[in-house]
């Protein structure tokens, strides 16, 4: 029996020819990652357990996107944390304030990770960086601690379920609506512990934010990761811009899955996942009598430049609704630069919303739009738990950015049409 | 390694956002955090929890975020172990590195009423239900990961490692 991409990549880290699924290996890492709220446990980790020094500077990646620019006194006292330890372990790939971006959108667009990496970090969405061909995960701080000082991670072999993607999506639909439709088909633990390895014709058609989307949001199916094959897209993506050479790793023909499920592409439509979960998925159409409070368009999900471009042909020359908060938050400096540079961000202000620096702010409730007490929102984020963007009685519905910028417009959720 | 205490039961999919909300997390510090565990869910937890009592919970407990504060403020509130149907796969990762003790049983997970007197006995995984008078047995963890738990959690059993090197 064959490997599937996600185990091929594995066993390259662990120095085995084979593994197969529930096998626990060490496993060699090319990148280990933290951000400004899981850093400090790891420093303190990294601390307590006397490692000397990090596995190599130019692996280590800390990017301050939470909390930033400090919201509070203690978060600025947890940015300094991280700040000391990048600069006294020479950490090259510190990204503080004027530099940062939100860490997802970030690494792929600076070349930080590459096809056939074995990455960890964490932050749950890491899972991001399977759109490039690698294995990338999420863990815990002591993860973080363990991985920066010795560059090696424990893993159990993931078994995995086969996404076969046909077919071309519909021109009002994005990554987002394949992502919420999928997990709205297998629920929230529906891959746990897996790989989820999206394959078939239907690849060739999603853009690299689609498919960065996609992967970003397979820990909301609780797996382990998410992975497209590299294909021609994906060499243009990286070409002049991954620091490291790409490998590519490919699906023996005779990998095992649990499951194989076809998805049709061109029957997907815009979807939204109503509260309290991300499995609780309609179709937008049936939702236009629910009224919003305010709208998110931005974060590690959909912050990237195709979102903020679905967003000001959406809400240009237009004017949000009255009553309605629209925030937009550009994922990373050079998008927020873009934006600029393309008149967008005027747009986007002449429609009367506002647009932040890069920040996951409000996406976890931490700033920069919390929710009162009955208020509704409607985000191109990644989770709607109770509570997840303020008070425990407000209400999170996730969308893609056409279908959150289109109800910004009536202040109901729309499913935008051309 | 044994635990004895009263249960505290909650439902599905129990996210890490309602464990520890995003909202406190501007301090890595345990013993503030731990004063908001659960409270989004269950405002009565903090007060009521004592040091041994059983975290039961249904399928895909600590779904969500990366962190690590979840378990280590259930562990800090005194909680002895956690048992669910399923744990969301990080969060089980980082209760192994923190050392707080978690079963998936979910037979036990399905009867264990709240505010049963249970006993585990974490090395052989099995659970005592005083109350009911019932036993389950909880599959055990495997060799590699024991040893990392033994060691005191990750980083206790990889200095343990660079010494017998």
């Amino acid at each position: 029996m064959g490997m599937t991409m996600t185990q091929k990549i594995l066993a390259a880290h662990a120095g085995l020819d084979k593994v197969v699924a529930g096998q626990l290996i060490n496993a060699k890492l090319d990148i280990v990652l933290g951000n400004d709220i899981t850093t400090p446990v790891a420093v303190n980790e990294f601390k307590k357990a006397e490692f000397g020094s990090v596995f190599d500077k130019d692996r280590v990646v800390i990017v301050l996107d939470h909390f930033v620019p400090n919201k509070d006194i203690k978060a600025a006292e947890q940015s300094k944390t991280c700040r000391e330890f990048a600069c006294s372990h020479c950490v090259s790939h510190f990204y503080d304030v004027g530099k940062m971006g939100i860490e997802h959108a970030l690494l792929p667009e600076q070349g930080i990770v590459t096809a056939g990496d074995c990455i960890i970090g964490a932050d749950s969405h890491t899972c991001t960086y399977g759109a490039l061909g690698a294995f990338s995960t999420g863990v815990g701080s002591t993860d973080m601690a363990a991985g920066m000082a010795t560059g090696m991670a424990w893993f159990k072999v993931p078994s995995a379920i086969k996404f076969n993607l046909s077919g071309e999506l519909p021109s009002n639909c994005s990554g987002k609506d394949v992502i919420l439709t999928i997990i709205g088909m297998i629920g929230v633990d529906g891959a746990l512990y897996k790989s989820m390895e999206f394959v078939g014709d239907g690849v060739h058609s999603l853009s690299m934010d689609d498919r960065l989307c996609i992967c970003n949001m397979a820990i909301e199916a609780g797996a382990k990761n998410g992975i497209f094959p590299v294909d021609d897209v994906t060499v243009e993506y990286m070409k002049g811009r991954c620091e490291r050479e790409p490998v590519i790793f490919e699906a023996d023909a005779d990998a095992e899955y649990e499951k194989v499920i076809d998805v049709d592409l061109s029957a997907i439509v815009p979807t939204v996942a109503c509260p309290h979960l991300p499995e609780n998925t309609h179709p937008a159409s049936e939702l236009h009598d629910v009224k919003v409070d305010q709208v998110v368009i931005g974060s590690c999900t959909n912050g990237r430049m195709e979102d903020m471009e679905a967003a000001y042909n959406i809400l240009k020359g237009k004017k949000v609704a009255d009553g309605v908060r629209c925030i937009i938050i550009p994922g990373t400096m050079q998008i927020l630069r873009e934006c600029v540079e393309r008149g967008w961000y005027t747009a986007f202000i002449d429609a009367g919303a506002v647009v932040s620096t890069p920040t996951c702010g409000p996406c976890l409730g931490g700033y920069m739009g919390i929710l009162a007490a009955g208020e509704r929102c409607i985000a191109t984020t990644n989770r709607n738990f109770v509570g997840r963007m303020g008070h425990v009685d407000s209400e999170v519905y996730l969308a893609s950015p056409h279908t959150a910028a289109a109800s910004a417009l009536t202040g109901y959720i729309t499913e935008y049409k051309e | 390694m044994n635990t004895q205490g009263k249960v505290v039961k909650y439902l599905d999919n129990v996210d890490t956002d309602v464990i520890i909300p995003a909202r406190y997390l501007n301090t890595p510090n345990a013993k503030e955090l731990a004063l908001h565990c659960m409270e989004d869910i269950d405002a009565d937890f903090v007060k009521n929890v004592h040091a041994g009592d059983v975290m039961v919970a249904g399928w895909n407990f600590g779904c969500g975020s990366s962190r690590e504060h979840a378990p280590l403020v259930i562990k800090t509130c005194g909680t002895g172990c956690v048992i669910a149907k399923s744990f969301a796969r990080i969060f089980y990762r980082n209760a192994i590195n923190i050392g707080l003790p978690i079963l998936e049983c979910e037979e036990a997970a399905e009867e264990i009423a709240a505010q049963d007197e249970v006993k585990v006995d974490f090395d052989t995984g099995e659970i005592f239900d005083l109350t009911t008078g019932k036993t389950y047995r909880a599959q055990p963890f495997p060799p590699f990961i024991q040893s990392i738990i033994k060691s005191g959690g990750l980083l206790a059993s990889l200095k343990e490692g660079t010494r017998n090197e």
